[in-house]
C-alpha cells in the first residue's frame, strides 16, 4: 500500500480499519487518513471475498447456478434467487404460474423482514446498543424456520426455480405466517419507542453524513438508501415485476420527519423500519389471495434461451438487484453480471468520508447496508 | 420514450452512425464505435429530453471470436422513467475506450472492475486500479482465454489430486470440432499435459476419449432436429 503514503501530508495519520473488524460486515477494509479523530479519507479496500461467482455462471447450466445465486447474499437470498429466475424466464419468455409468484412475493417479503431484522439489529449494535441486536434477531429466528419448513433451509434456500417455485407451502404454514405477523407488528411499534426514539441512539444518526438526492442518484444508490435521500422510487410499485401491482403498499420516503435530513444515517434506519410494517401488509394480502394451481411451469428438460440478453431487475431488501444475461443458444450462459446495491454504496464512501469522525464511519457502513460478498461476488 | 425513439435522437444530436439491434432476445441495444463512447454517454446524460441520470450497471463482455471486447451501459432515467442499452466494442489485443467516470460517478468502481477482470483501460480514469483482486494477479479472468496461473506468491492455486478446470467457453468448442473432423482430438491433448504435475496427466487421457466419443454420436442427431423449438 506505498502508493497510499507518497503524497500523505505530515501531519495525517493512516489507520488500518480491518478487513476483520466487528463493524465492517464481512471480509472488508478500508485505509483510513486521518487527522486526529476527523478523517481526510477513508478508502476501501474490497475484494476479500472474491469468489468468482460471474465466472463460474458461465461453467455452469442455468439451473444449476441457482444454489450459487444464494451466496451472493446470504442475507437476501431469495431476492438474487428471484432476479436469476426472473433474467431466464424473461429471455426465454417463460411465464410463471400465479400461484408461484404469489408464493415468491410471501417468501420474499418474509425475507425482506429478515433482512432489515439484522441490519437495524446490526446498526445499533455499531453504534453501541447491543440488546435490540438479540431481540431482533429473535423474530428473524421465527421467519428461518418458516423458511426451513418450507424448503429446508435456513439461509441460503435455493427454494425458486426456473419457472416457478420448488415446493408448495405446507399445511397450516400461512396460519404459522399471520400469527407470526401479529405479534411482530407489536414489535416493530415497540422498536420505534424503544431504539429509534431514544436519545443516544438518534444522536448518533442524526445528520450524520446526508448523501442528497442528486449525490444518491449519480453513484447509484439504490432501495432503501436511495429512498432515505428523498428519492421516490420503488421498482415494486413504479416498474412492477411479479404480482407486486396487486397490492396496496406504501413507499417510505426519507426527510418527512421534523429532525434530521433526507438522506442522513437516521432516515436510512428509519425507511427500513418502515419498509417492514409494509411488507407484513403485503404478506397478509398475498396470504388472502393466493389461488390454487401449479407451482412450476412447464419448463424444457433442457434449458436453452435463444440467443440475446437481458437485463431484469428485482427490488431486494437493499435495492436494485439487477442480473445482466447473455446467452448464446447453448444452455450454459455466455455472461452473467450482478448489478449489486453493496457494491454502489461502497463506491460512495471515499465521496463522503472527509470531515466524519470514525466512529461515524462506522455508522455509514451500516446504515447503508454494505454486504462484502455482495459486493465482491 | 421508447428505446427506438431514443436511438433515433441520439443518432441526429451524435451526428453518426448508431447501430440498432431489436432482433435477438430480450433487450434491444445500441452500438456505437469506440471514439464517440465519451459524447454519446455525454449526449444520452444531458439531453433534457433523455436525460439518463442513472447509471443501473456498467459491464464488459469478452467475444474471442470477433477479437474485440464490448463494455455495455445499462441507463435508467428517473425523471423520464425509460431506460436504453448503449455499448462499444474496443479492440481485444489494444482494449481502451474513454471513462465516463466524469458523466456518472457511479461508473469510477464498474470501470475498475471492467479492468480487473476483462483487462479494458478506460482512459481519463482518475485511480484505475485492479479492485477485487490483488494488485499483482495475472490476467483478466472474465475473458474466455483466461488461463489461472498455477501459483499465486508461491501458493499452489491448484488443489492436489484436482485437474485445473477449463473456462465454459473452451469445453464446447473442442467438442464441436471434434464432430466435424477425426483427427482433431488429438490436438487439445498436449495442451492438456502442460501443467507441470504428474497426478492430473494419467487420468486426462483416458477421460478425454469417452467424452468426446459419445457426443458424436449424440450430436449429429441434434443439429437436424434443432431442438430447442421443439422441446
Amino acid at each position: 500500500m506505498s502508493e497510499y503514503r507518497r503524497d500523505q501530508p505530515r501531519d495525517e495519520i493512516i489507520l488500518n480499519m480491518g478487513p476483520h473488524h466487528p463493524s465492517t460486515h464481512g471480509v472488508l477494509r478500508f485505509v483510513l487518513h486521518t487527522d486526529g479523530e476527523i478523517m481526510n479519507k477513508a478508502v476501501p479496500d474490497v475484494g476479500y471475498l472474491h469468489r468468482g461467482l460471474e465466472k463460474i455462471a458461465e461453467g455452469k447450466t442455468y439451473p444449476h447456478f441457482m444454489p450459487y445465486t444464494d451466496r451472493i447474499n446470504y442475507l437476501e437470498a431469495m431476492f438474487t434467487n428471484q432476479a436469476w429466475a426472473m433474467a431466464v424466464e424473461r429471455l426465454m419468455d417463460l411465464e410463471v404460474p400465479r400461484r408461484a409468484e404469489f408464493l415468491r412475493v410471501i417468501t420474499c417479503e418474509l425475507n425482506r423482514i429478515a433482512n432489515h431484522c439484522v441490519t437495524l439489529g446490526s446498526i445499533s449494535m455499531d453504534l453501541g446498543a447491543y440488546t435490540p441486536f438479540v431481540y431482533l434477531l429473535r423474530e428473524r429466528e421465527i421467519i428461518n424456520d418458516l423458511f426451513e419448513e418450507l424448503c429446508g433451509n435456513r439461509l441460503t434456500f435455493n427454494y425458486m426455480r426456473i419457472g416457478g417455485v420448488s415446493a408448495d407451502a405446507p399445511e397450516g404454514w400461512f396460519d404459522k405466517i399471520l400469527k407470526f405477523l401479529d405479534k411482530f407488528d407489536k414489535v416493530t411499534y415497540e422498536l420505534r419507542s424503544l431504539i429509534s426514539g431514544n436519545e443516544i441512539l438518534l444522536n448518533r444518526m442524526l445528520d450524520i453524513a446526508p448523501t442528497c438526492a442528486e449525490d444518491a442518484v449519480a453513484y447509484g444508490l439504490v432501495g432503501p438508501n436511495l429512498r432515505a435521500s428523498g428519492v421516490d422510487w420503488d421498482l415494486r410499485r413504479d416498474q412492477p415485476y411479479s404480482v407486486y401491482s396487486e397490492f396496496k403498499f406504501d413507499v417510505p420516503v426519507g426527510g418527512k420527519g421534523e429532525r434530521g435530513t433526507a438522506g442522513d444515517c437516521f432516515y436510512r434506519w428509519d425507511v427500513r423500519e418502515e419498509e417492514m410494517r409494509q411488507s407484513s401488509r403485503i404478506i397478509r394480502q398475498a396470504i388472502e389471495k393466493i389461488p390454487e394451481g401449479e407451482i412450476v411451469a412447464k419448463v424444457p428438460r433442457k434449458i436453452k434461451p435463444p440467443v440475446g440478453e437481458v437485463y431484469s431487475v428485482v427490488e431486494g431488501a437493499r435495492g436494485e438487484i439487477g442480473v445482466y444475461l447473455v446467452s448464446d443458444g447453448s444452455d450454459k450462459p455466455y455472461r452473467a453480471k450482478w448489478r449489486s446495491s453493496s457494491f454502489s454504496a461502497l463506491s460512495m464512501i471515499e465521496y463522503i468520508s472527509p470531515g466524519l469522525m470514525i466512529a461515524d464511519l462506522v455508522a455509514v457502513i451500516s446504515t447503508m447496508d454494505t454486504i462484502a460478498p455482495e459486493m465482491d461476488r | 420514450m421508447t428505446p427506438e425513439a431514443i436511438k433515433d435522437l441520439l443518432a441526429a444530436k451524435l451526428a453518426a452512425d448508431v447501430g440498432w439491434n431489436d432482433e435477438l432476445a430480450g433487450d434491444p441495444f445500441a452500438t456505437v464505435e469506440a471514439d464517440k463512447w465519451h459524447e454519446a454517454c455525454r449526449i444520452a446524460k444531458d439531453e433534457p429530453e433523455l436525460f439518463f441520470d442513472f447509471l443501473r450497471a456498467q459491464t464488459g463482455t469478452d467475444y474471442p471470436d470477433d477479437g474485440s471486447i464490448e463494455v455495455v451501459v445499462h441507463l435508467f432515467s428517473y425523471k423520464n422513467r425509460h431506460s436504453f442499452v448503449l455499448k462499444t466494442r474496443v479492440d481485444r489485443k489494444k482494449p481502451l475506450v474513454q471513462s465516463v467516470q466524469d458523466l456518472w460517478p457511479a461508473a469510477n468502481w464498474y470501470e475498475r472492475e471492467i479492468f480487473d477482470l476483462l483487462g479494458v483501460e478506460f482512459s481519463g480514469h482518475p485511480d484505475l486500479r485492479r479492485l477485487v483482486l490483488p494488485e499483482d494477479w495475472v490476467g483478466h479472468p472474465l475473458r474466455k482465454d483466461y488461463k489461472e496461473q498455477d501459483s499465486y506468491q508461491g501458493i499452489s492455486t491448484l488443489r492436489p489430486g484436482y485437474a485445473r478446470v477449463e473456462a465454459g467457453g473452451k469445453k464446447k468448442k473442442k467438442k464441436k470440432k471434434a464432430k466435424t473432423a477425426e483427427p482433431k482430438p488429438e490436438e487439445p491433448k498436449p495442451e492438456e499435459s502442460k501443467p507441470e504435475e504428474s497426478k492430473p496427466e494419467e487420468p486426462k487421457p483416458e477421460e478425454p476419449k469417452p467424452e468426446e466419443s459419445k457426443p458424436e454420436e449424440s450430436k449429429i442427431s441434434k443439429p437436424s432436429g434443432d431442438g430447442e423449438d421443439e422441446v
